[in-house]
């Protein structure tokens, strides 16, 4: 229940993040002034945090999402379901581990 | 006395055919078709865009310009739009189904939603396909290499 509660709200912040983004991308029909000065927000560390947290989103909700294909169409899914969702937060891990100290190099040097 | 019409046990029994739309089916589907397209597709993304070189220092006007120079990431950048837009839409619009009671305030949420994400949708594929890499005029410092190369 509370993987599904997860995937909720993970999936309404995404959702409200893509509005945004499509709106700072659309700024490069603007002019390269008007983008660079946006996308220089970005590079903050404060934002530099919120990425992580939107990146650990993002891929929480891809992997539960698999997950829920997998008990969906899978036969042995509905069974194994507990199973899967560990498999899907190792998964997680491996993810925040590979993309976790580079992102902090980039936003903190290093 | 009538005789028994007591079916024999385990005949198993007659379901009316469905007469709703097939709406509700399609979107449980589209979910998870478009689902795991959408893990393909933004992985990628983020690993061009975060991982590789400086990351999230090196994107600016010059690396969009260089990303959509290319079909390839034009492409790609669309469908994922159109894919996320969808998938996000529909999802939302579950959420507002699930939580909002009143048909009124149903409908409006519906309504905010819908609007937000055709304007969305249709921006982003405008900015895709009227991309100018190297604009009339910028300083040519922001620009992309190409721009005055040659």
């Amino acid at each position: 229940m509370w993987s599904w509660v997860a995937h909720r709200v993970t999936g309404v912040g995404i959702f409200f993040f893509l509005l945004v983004h499509v709106l700072d991308t659309a700024l490069v029909r603007v002019s390269p002034e008007a983008y660079n000065a946006v996308i220089a927000t970005y590079k903050t560390p404060l934002m530099g945090l919120a990425e992580i947290g939107l990146v650990a989103a993002i891929v929480y909700h891809a992997f539960n999402g698999l997950r829920v294909i997998l008990v969906d169409f899978w036969k042995g899914g509905p069974k194994n379901q507990r199973k899967l969702f560990w498999g899907a937060m190792i998964l997680w891990l491996v993810v925040m581990i590979g993309f976790l100290p580079r992102h902090l190099m980039h936003v903190f040097g290093g | 006395m009538t005789a028994s019409t007591i079916p024999a046990p385990r005949t198993g029994y007659t379901r009316h055919a469905s007469t709703r739309s097939k709406t509700e089916l399609f979107a449980w589907l589209f979910m998870r078709l478009s689902g795991i397209v959408l893990v393909v597709l933004i992985f990628g993304h983020l690993f061009v865009n975060l991982w590789l070189g400086d990351g999230v220092n090196a994107i600016d006007f010059g690396f969009v310009a260089g990303k959509w120079a290319n079909p390839f990431w034009q492409i790609w950048d669309l469908v994922l739009l159109w894919l996320a837009m969808v998938h996000g839409t529909n999802g939302m619009r579950t959420i507002i189904a699930d939580y909002a009671e009143r048909p009124g305030t149903r409908i409006a949420l519906q309504v905010v939603l819908y609007v937000a994400s055709a304007i969305i949708i249709t921006l982003g594929t405008l900015v895709i396909f009227t991309f100018e890499p190297c604009p009339v005029g910028a300083d040519p410092a922001l620009l992309a290499s190409f721009c005055t190369a040659g």
